[in-house]
């Protein structure tokens, strides 16, 4: 298969960017999207100019490295994966695709498509755990949890920190990100003596980042590649309304 | 070089516990005087830095990635071994310890391996204290699940995503105490030398990845977690960018290698497509339980796998293995795919596959059951392969997915450099030559959660430390040898890229020194690895500067190492006159096609000492003694 790319080229955090045109031929459809920027990227090696830098790692979407909006979607067409995990069979030959860089204040872009997310890793060292010392904790079973509890704790904490919800979002808000982690924990009997403090902590760390806020337009949902349910933003307001009330 | 593995005395129910009260102790107000490096997130590395720090140590951590929560112990998928005996099935600390032993052909210390059973309870213990979303059954207990090489249902899950979640709670005991100020994370900084001062490791070489900047810094002790080299093979089920350069640049400076010929191969992955292929994706090895693996009786049979009758299927691991068939371990499994396909009865368009079955399991369970037991298996698969796995067989071929050799350590986990730690997959230690299906994460936890923080306390607490700081002249020409470097690969601007060398040596390590090896293969290898390394000295072409985010440059430095390491695999699985494990000689084999120990002549770990670049390495032995686990043949038949 043939295409034609438009991808965002910049230099570093001061460049200003801009779209750069290339072409790439000969793609296998069974090729994912990251191999065929492999291919591209030889090819520049070769005539001796830069490759285009994005993060990437495990390739099979579940280390939250990759990330990029593909003609205009957050890890391209396709719902619950990731950009590694994109294959070109999705596209038709021929076609002209558009990649860029996550585009949102608290992700600064480093080098074309690489941004820092470290943000999103602040707001987890705000409050995102449950203080459990090593070695100062009961034995496993004695703490059951009720299995609907787990499970559904288990869908929130699949979040793979990509960053696609913030992207997504018209108002570059985290809440997504946070509520998969609050909602993950408060589900827990383990989780709840700290819930108050750690929904608040992480709430401001969020804020003093420069998230917005959430106007239900559930575009995080729709793009996550771990199909993260919008429910747990209900979660965390009300864990948050909880919190300030009491 | 004298090995010394520091193994205490006594019967091995009791080795652990009087060698942790014998350990020195650092004053709970001394510790925060002590600085520990870690290198590397994962498992090993942030339960390790995570649990130094709540202690009071100050500690130092640097990853080549942003966040810590991006280490490849993330896609562990199967689960993690604790002989809880939930099951009450009689499982017990000696049986895990056996299991090991056993699974791991007798090539590993027993007094280690006992120890790992013996603290792997504490490890679920701490997860779900931390919040881990293990499975549950409807009682609101925990749940577990069997795994190849064992008789007991011993496994802890979560989901397909076992790895991640216990990354995960270990990065948010790590984030906690980066939140307290014990820990310091250094993002997008990649080691590239271990500074030595009198002997001592005190301190590292990084680079920023974002600026180029190379900058050292100081500390009393230095831990390295930073996995295995299992990209040596350039494709494998390995993330990208993991790479050996951290132990390998500490072995070049001093610290032996350890079986670097133990590497493990696993039998169920998705099988290459095309010369573009970046990576190989595994397929849980849970898959086994209900697949059945055939080829066609008929050589080089092109019809489609639905119009092959039943009568001309051969399902050859039920055939030869008739207890075990489809549950043979890992290296049985890989062994005989790779006959079937170098014989000819290959399948798909490559002939370097086999079938995985589930139509069987369907028509007996139903469709329900098989999209309840492994769904999300059975979509990735069809999303990767764009064939339906419900409807036809998975064609499946093996892959390169662990290594169990790695920098030797002592009980203590310290290298043969003084005050050089090797935690996780970057170790050799516990798994001989074969490791067991959930093992991985309950020894990188084990080692980071409870054995470290006990140890690194002892050689922090007896050892002299003559001060050390970053300015001084020893760090300067560490720093100064690491841009050298650098520079050079910049500088070469020939017309080859890295990763084409790297795709080259691989080719070669796979098919000389990979499932099958013989002594006139790794002859070949080792005349074709030092040629390919002048190659790439002189014909590597890196783009861009050395001041920026320049993942060519990254690749260059890694594949300039895998280059040299690929050399002492071969020179090890050469001098290793056996079959054990993942080291599969052909000269050594029973009738049958078995590996074939050698046990009189063998049973050591072979303990290797850079001699220079292109030269002989050099052979150190620390002998393996059984009291407990009599070796025998393992045999599933």
């Amino acid at each position: 298969m043939d295409f034609k790319l438009k991808i965002w080229r910049q230099k570093n955090r001061e460049d200003k960017g801009r779209f750069v045109a290339y072409e790439v031929k000969n793609i296998s459809p069974d090729a994912s999207f990251l191999e065929m920027l492999d291919v591209l990227n030889t090819e520049l090696v070769k005539k001796g100019e830069e490759p285009v830098a994005f993060d990437h790692d495990c390739r099979e979407g579940i280390c939250g490295s990759c990330g990029m909006v593909i003609g205009g979607r957050m890890h391209g067409p396709g719902k619950g994966s990731a950009t590694c995990e994109l294959r070109m069979r999705v596209f038709k030959d021929g076609d002209t695709i558009v990649v860029e860089p996550w585009r949102a204040k608290p992700f600064p872009v480093i080098k074309d498509l690489v941004v820092d997310r470290t943000a999103l890793d602040r707001i987890m060292q705000a409050g995102g755990y449950i203080s459990a010392k090593t070695g100062a904790v009961p034995e496993a079973n004695a703490i059951p949890v009720p299995k609907p509890y787990a499970e559904e704790a288990m869908d929130a904490a699949a979040c793979i920190g990509c960053g696609a919800c913030v992207a997504a979002c018209p108002n570059s808000s985290a809440m997504l990100f946070v509520a998969a982690k609050v909602s993950h924990l408060a589900l827990l009997p383990q989780g709840k003596i700290e819930r108050t403090e750690r929904v608040l902590r992480m709430i401001e760390q969020m804020d003093e980042e420069g998230f917005g806020n959430c106007s239900n337009s559930y575009a995080c949902e729709a793009e996550c590649p771990k199909k993260i349910s919008v429910t747990h933003i209900a979660r965390l307001n009300r864990e948050f309304l909880r919190a300030e009330v009491t | 070089m004298t090995l010394e593995s520091k193994t205490p005395g006594g019967p091995i129910e009791k080795k652990w516990q009087t060698h942790r009260f014998n350990l020195k102790l650092v004053n709970p107000a001394n510790k925060r005087k002590y600085t520990v490096i870690v290198v590397g997130t994962g498992l090993a590395g942030a339960s390790a830095a995570a649990s130094l720090g709540e202690l009071g140590y100050n500690v130092l951590t640097f990853s080549y990635h942003e966040s810590p929560r991006r280490a490849h112990s993330i896609a562990a998928q199967g689960g993690i071994n604790a002989p809880k005996n939930y099951a009450n099935d009689g499982d017990s600390v000696y049986r895990l310890f056996y299991d090991t032993v056993k699974g791991g052909d007798y090539r590993a210390r027993e007094a280690n391996v006992y120890r790992l059973a013996e603290v792997s309870g504490s490890i679920i213990d701490q997860c779900v204290a931390q919040g881990v979303p293990f499975a549950r059954d409807y009682s609101g207990y925990l749940d577990n699940r069997s795994f190849g090489g064992a008789q007991v249902s011993r496994t802890f899950y979560a989901r397909g995503q076992t790895g991640q979640q216990l990354l995960l709670g270990a990065y948010s005991a790590l984030s906690r105490q980066i939140q307290a100020g014990t820990v310091k994370f250094f993002q997008r900084r990649e080691m590239l030398d271990v500074v030595l001062v009198d002997g001592q490791a005190r301190g590292i070489v990084v680079r920023d990845l974002v600026t180029g900047a190379i900058e050292t810094y100081a500390a009393n002790g230095v831990v390295l977690a930073t996995g295995g080299y299992g990209n040596l093979f350039y494709l494998s089920t390995m993330a990208k960018a993991s790479n050996a350069t951290a132990i390998w640049r500490a072995h070049k400076k001093g610290a032996a290698f350890g079986n670097p010929c133990f590497t493990q191969i696993h039998p169920t992955c998705i099988p290459q497509s095309g010369e573009y292929q970046s990576k190989l994706t595994l397929m849980s090895e849970s898959l086994r339980n209900d697949g059945r693996i055939w080829v066609p009786k008929k050589k080089g049979d092109t019809r489609r796998p639905e119009s092959i009758p039943e009568e001309e299927r051969d399902y050859y691991l039920e055939r030869i293995y008739p207890s075990f068939g489809n549950l043979v371990p890992r290296d049985v499994a890989s062994r005989r795919a790779k006959e079937m396909c170098d014989n000819g009865f290959g399948v798909g368009p490559t002939g370097r596959a086999v079938y995985l079955d589930f139509a069987d399991a369907i028509n007996r369970l139903g469709k329900h059951v098989i999209e309840e037991r492994y769904g999300n298996l059975f979509d990735m698969y069809h999303e990767i392969s764009a064939e339906d796995p419900y409807k036809v067989p998975m064609r499946i071929y093996p892959a390169v997915h662990y290594t169990m050799g790695g920098l030797w350590v002592d009980y203590n986990l310290m290298s043969t450099i003084p005050g050089l730690f090797v935690v996780g997959e970057a170790n050799f230690s516990d798994h001989g030559a074969n490791r067991l299906g959930a093992s991985a994460l309950m020894q990188g936890l084990a080692d980071g959660y409870f054995i470290l923080p006990y140890t690194i306390g002892d050689y922090l607490a007896t050892a002299k430390f003559p001060p050390a700081k970053a300015e001084d002249p020893s760090f300067k020409q560490a720093q100064g040898e690491v841009e050298a470097m650098v520079k050079k690969l910049i500088s070469i601007q020939g017309k080859r890229t890295a990763e084409e060398f790297h795709k080259e040596l691989g080719r070669i390590m796979w098919e000389y020194v990979g499932m099958g090896r013989n002594k006139e293969g790794l002859q070949k290898a080792l005349t074709m690895i030092p040629r390919l390394r002048e190659e790439f000295w002189q014909d590597l072409k890196v783009v861009g500067s050395a001041n920026d985010l320049n993942a060519e440059l990254e690749k260059a430095g890694r594949v300039a190492d895998f280059l040299e390491l690929g050399e002492l695999v071969a020179h090890d699985a050469l001098h290793r006159e056996e079959s054990c494990g993942g080291h599969f000689r052909e000269e050594h084999q029973t009738e049958e096609g078995e590996a074939k120990r050698n046990d009189k002549e063998f049973s050591y770990v072979a303990a290797w000492e850079f001699a220079g670049v292109g030269k002989h390495p050099i052979l150190n032995k620390e002998p393996l003694t059984f009291e407990y686990v009599k070796p025998s043949e393992r045999s599933y038949k």
